[in-house]
């Protein structure tokens, strides 16, 4: 933590950024900060509670943001798979950002959480991380800890509607669909949410209709699945923002194995492996195509 | 309600005729679609198709949208891989596909509604096999219910 505020500090004050995105204490957990003064490091922390994806913020469709300057930024492992997505899109560049690495044994599922992690604590990301250090980073801060518990929470929840039919996997996704209000909280804390006019804000032709209506819901949530295909970080932050608690995480995991199983990619740090949906293979496997 | 939504059979004694959109490349399977006319091959008369540049250019979400209006199945077809009069637009299909099928499927839309197909310009007859079998397929599975439902209450 100290390691973490001397930096930061050291950074603002020789002017090689503007502000330092990271982590305070907040009323639910940790929240985001804006950190503008060598004085103001001292609000930052960072443990297990830090689960916000804060590459969000880099995302260019922030232009506010951009406008503060230089940023150097708090990155996770998981939040450098979203920072890496941005830089092989090339939505940002390299330069026009510092990135402050540090080292994570696993993070909540609820940042309210306390205590040591554990089995039901745990995010379902944090099984199977392999990025305790993330990559590419400009500078690396904390201890190395241990691997975070280990959950197939997530695995057996898609596993269980795999196994259901086709019928019954209609009638669990509409009731869960069905209270979604269309706040698009999903979208906002989406770091690969990229696009500046969102389709679903388009009234002519309108492809996704806006109305709180399942109709709209579905088609939301089929398109924003698969605008993510092959570029989605799995950080979780769709399903921690949904304030109508719908299991959006099962879908975009889902869709990350398919990607996994059949182009054989898995998000990671590195900007320069290619994005699978932008890319193919002459010999792609075609089974389905008659 | 669109057109085609009003047309449909709708008192109990009828028939279920399926109503299947396909979307299909202008180079190959609607040129392949044409040859089968010309050739005079009969085949089944559900199809409605929309025609497109290349099945790179298939947006996933005109397929969700012929389901909100009302489609009982669909047909996606374009050129063989290698024929593509861009190269590879259907390459860049062929993964889009695949990834946005098992994501349907994952939601629950049944995949026996989807056919996705590679038919060229002088395979009229495969594209009336392509038709036929979609069209009993979907004949059999019913009305696709569980989304017409979604699209009638409001």
């Amino acid at each position: 933590m100290r390691e973490l505020q001397e930096l930061s500090s050291k950074l603002l004050s020789e002017g090689d950024v503007s502000v330092v995105i990271g982590y305070e204490e907040g009323p639910r957990g940790v929240r985001p900060a804006f950190i503008r003064t060598p004085e103001e490091t001292n609000r930052l922390v960072f443990d297990h509670r830090a689960v916000q994806n804060l590459a969000v913020y880099l995302s260019p469709r922030r232009a506010h943001l951009r406008k503060r300057g230089r940023p150097a930024v708090v990155i996770k492992g998981c939040d450098a798979r979203a920072v890496a997505g941005l830089l092989r899109e090339s939505q940002i560049s390299r330069d026009d950002v510092v990135l402050i690495g540090v080292r994570c044994g696993g993070v909540y599922r609820d940042p309210e959480s306390n205590g040591p992690l554990s089995e039901e604590n745990v995010a379902d990301r944090c099984t199977g991380c392999d990025l305790r250090e993330p990559g590419h980073v400009d500078h690396l801060v904390g201890e190395l800890p241990s691997e975070p518990p280990a959950t197939d929470r997530r695995k057996s929840r898609i596993a269980g509607i795999e196994a259901m039919s086709p019928e019954e996997r209609f009638d669990f996704w509409s009731s869960e669909l069905e209270r979604c209000i269309r706040c698009h909280a999903c979208r906002e804390v989406c770091p690969m949410c990229v696009c500046e006019r969102c389709v679903c804000e388009k009234t002519d032709p309108s492809w996704v209709e806006s109305s709180p209506h399942l109709r709209g819901a579905l088609a939301w949530q089929i398109t924003h699945a698969l605008h993510l295909a092959g570029r989605c970080s799995d950080c979780g932050e769709c399903e921690r923002a949904c304030p109508a608690g719908i299991p959006l995480s099962l879908i975009k995991g889902k869709v990350n194995q398919v990607v996994e199983d059949r182009f054989d990619y898995r998000a990671g740090d590195d900007p320069d492996v290619p994005s699978p949906l932008g890319d193919f293979r002459l010999e792609d496997d075609q089974e389905f195509i008659k | 309600m669109n057109e085609a939504t009003a047309a449909r059979p709708s008192s109990e004694g009828e028939a279920f005729e399926p109503r299947i959109v396909a979307f299909v490349c202008n180079w190959c399977t609607y040129t392949g679609a044409d040859l089968a006319g010309t050739s005079r091959i009969q085949m089944a008369p559900n199809v409605r198709i929309v025609r497109l540049p290349c099945t790179g250019r298939i947006d996933p979400l005109f397929v969700v949208k012929a389901f909100e209006r009302g489609a009982d199945g669909v047909i996606v077809s374009g050129c063989h891989p290698g024929d593509c009069h861009y190269t590879a637009g259907n390459y860049h299909a062929r993964r889009r596909f695949a990834v946005f099928r098992e994501t349907l499927s994952f939601l629950g839309i049944d995949l026996d509604r989807l056919t996705f197909s590679w038919v060229s310009a002088s395979e009229g007859r495969k594209w009336s096999e392509i038709v036929n079998e979609t069209t009993a397929r979907v004949r059999e599975l019913g009305p696709f219910t569980s989304y017409r439902d979604l699209v009638d209450e409001g």
